[in-house]
């Protein structure tokens, strides 16, 4: 990837999240999760993966699963971004005259399956790496997680039955941004160390800087990272990325902005001047 | 006649949609992973990431038939069943094993009886309760080329009638025409409700009986032609009370702004003692003679 390429993902990157913050009021979203993730969605939808509105139900494509659906706010953005969605649509956000919610669906072209209910994804996903297997097609299947989402057993039961089936088409992305709702997730149900895990089960993992985008490149770059293994990738992230005034902090997990703020919040994020954050904190969804 | 495993196998030669998936227990397709390798996938003990992975490979266009015991696919992965196949409105073929009574001496841990009540509340998903091992044989195609999801009461007990080759979707199979009593019964328990009738018989009533053979959807007519022209409706399952044959009556009468006299035969609030099938059937008052006294105790004097 040259720097060109590197500074066209920065910029999309920051429309995302010109995005996101958009969709933080009037009913709000998870603001912070979505932030965390955007740079790996926009790295995977512009580098990675093989799919697109040529593709979309094409059984060689290659599939992303969205597991931790709460952050679909930065599916949403990266969708408008490659104009594979109408920007008006981001209009119709919890509207009933729309499919665009707090969770994704199938009725958006380009969303695979829907979530919502943490821990499910990376069985179907085992599900469509198993068919893709049995038809010898070799495209990729990438679950994005959340890092609390481990809590869930059913995650770990795909893990084993992945590793059992030599599943190396199937890419695990954990987006390690350190909470689980408003909790910090090694004060509550620690998981480091997080790749030794994933290790002991018979999956290769590596671990980069979830921001970066050359750190993602060269980690991708050689999935599978060992034959007839499955891959995980722990991305090292930061809730609320791009906005210092809530960045990090455990209460600012579903946001509901008002508009003002919401215009103060697009100031910070480009730099101008940091907003003053006054809305109700530790909304639970 | 065939076994549920051939069966299954010349299905799947002719359809490559179908994929045979279990949660390692094999108990009624032991043959089937040496004879299609290929098109077979055992999770092992993780019900939930089978239900998970069938949803997937439903997907990629393939009709994905599952194998647990009928506790722990409807129980224990119900969420998973619910949230992928019910909200996906996916075709996966959910085949409980040693359903209701069948789980005879395991004890209340693997005893499937609210299956029906909890499969038949998600939108979209089909319920089957064959007779015997002919009856779900008979069903079997029918089921598998559906577009439904569906939740099949796995029952391979050796029939004691042969039943009515045709097998349509949402309808059930009337044995008898009587007028005095309507015994309507799914799954194992009919051998019980055929022997019950033949008791009834001999004591001078004229008895209907119904296989409903498809709890949902439900064959409405024969509900209520039942209520109609019978002078008791008699709802007979292994099952517990509630949601169940007997509550599916209630609603299809309701919804039809009839009533009628119905005499519920389940189990109510409460799990069955844990012994070998026929005792269970003994205890609990569930065999043909206990079924016809109980019955006679209700139905209305003839005149």
């Amino acid at each position: 990837m040259n720097q060109e390429e590197i500074n066209e993902l920065e910029n999309m990157a920051l429309r995302v999240r010109e995005h996101i913050i958009r969709l933080s009021t009037d009913g709000g979203c998870f603001t912070g999760a979505s932030l965390s993730c955007a740079d790996l969605i926009v790295y995977l939808y512009n580098h990675f993966l093989n799919v697109g509105p040529h593709n979309f139900t094409a059984p060689d494509r290659d599939y992303l699963f969205l597991s931790k659906g709460h952050d679909v706010p930065a599916l949403y953005g990266t969708f408008v971004e490659l104009g594979w969605m109408e920007p008006e649509r981001l209009r119709n956000h919890l509207k009933t005259n729309d499919t665009i919610y707090w969770h994704p669906n199938r009725n958006i072209p380009g969303i695979e399956f829907h979530s919502g209910s943490l821990g499910h994804l990376p069985s179907v996903a085992v599900g469509v790496a198993l068919d893709c297997k049995m038809r010898g097609q070799d495209n990729r299947i990438v679950v994005i997680t959340g890092d609390g989402e481990l809590d869930e057993g059913s995650v770990w039961e795909a893990v084993l039955v992945a590793n059992a089936y030599k599943l190396d088409n199937l890419l695990f992305i954990v987006d390690r941004n350190h909470f689980q709702a408003n909790i910090r997730t090694e004060d509550l149900i620690p998981l480091e160390p997080l790749a030794p895990k994933f290790e002991a089960f018979g999956w290769r993992a590596k671990r980069v800087d979830g921001h970066s985008f050359t750190a993602l490149d060269n980690a991708l770059a050689g999935m599978p990272f060992e034959a007839s293994r499955p891959s995980v990738l722990i991305a090292d992230t930061v809730r609320g990325r791009g906005l210092p005034s809530i960045q990090e902090r455990a209460d600012r997990w579903f946001c509901n902005f008002t508009h003002e703020e919401v215009d103060a919040l697009l100031e910070e994020l480009h730099g101008v001047r940091r907003a003053e954050i006054e809305s109700e904190a530790l909304m639970v969804r | 006649m065939k076994n549920y495993e051939q069966t299954l196998l010349e299905m799947m030669a002719a359809d490559e949609r179908i994929i045979v998936m279990t949660a390692e227990n094999r108990a009624a397709i032991r043959n089937l992973p040496n004879l299609a390798p290929d098109r077979f996938i055992d999770t092992g003990i993780a019900e939930q990431t089978m239900v998970g992975a069938a949803a997937g490979l439903a997907l990629r266009g393939r009709v994905p038939v599952l194998h647990a015991l009928a506790t722990f696919l409807t129980l224990r992965a119900f969420e998973f069943v619910r949230t992928d196949v019910g909200i996906g409105n996916l075709p996966v073929k959910l085949v409980g094993g040693v359903p209701g009574f069948l789980s005879d001496g395991n004890g209340p841990t693997h005893q499937a009886i609210e299956d029906v009540s909890l499969m038949r509340g998600i939108p979209h998903m089909h319920v089957f309760c064959p007779a015997d091992e002919e009856d779900m044989l008979l069903g079997l195609p029918h089921i598998i080329n559906s577009p439904h999801p569906t939740y099949i009461r796995y029952n391979a007990l050796k029939p004691v009638i042969a039943h009515d080759p045709i097998f349509e979707i949402g309808r059930a199979e009337q044995l008898s025409d009587g007028t005095d009593v309507a015994i309507l019964v799914y799954g194992m328990l009919f051998a019980q409700a055929w022997e019950a009738k033949a008791i009834l018989e001999a004591e001078g009533l004229s008895v209907r009986l119904i296989n409903i053979r498809m709890p949902k959807p439900v064959d409405e007519e024969a509900i209520l032609s039942a209520a109609r022209e019978t002078s008791l409706v008699v709802t007979l399952e292994d099952h517990f009370l509630t949601g169940g044959l007997y509550s599916i009556v209630a609603e299809t009468l309701l919804r039809h702004g009839e009533t009628a006299h119905v005499l519920p035969l389940a189990l109510d609030e409460r799990w069955f003692r844990p012994a070998l099938l026929s005792e269970v059937l003994r205890f609990e008052g569930f065999t043909g003679e206990q079924i016809a006294a109980r019955i006679l105790e209700r139905v209305p004097t003839r005149v």
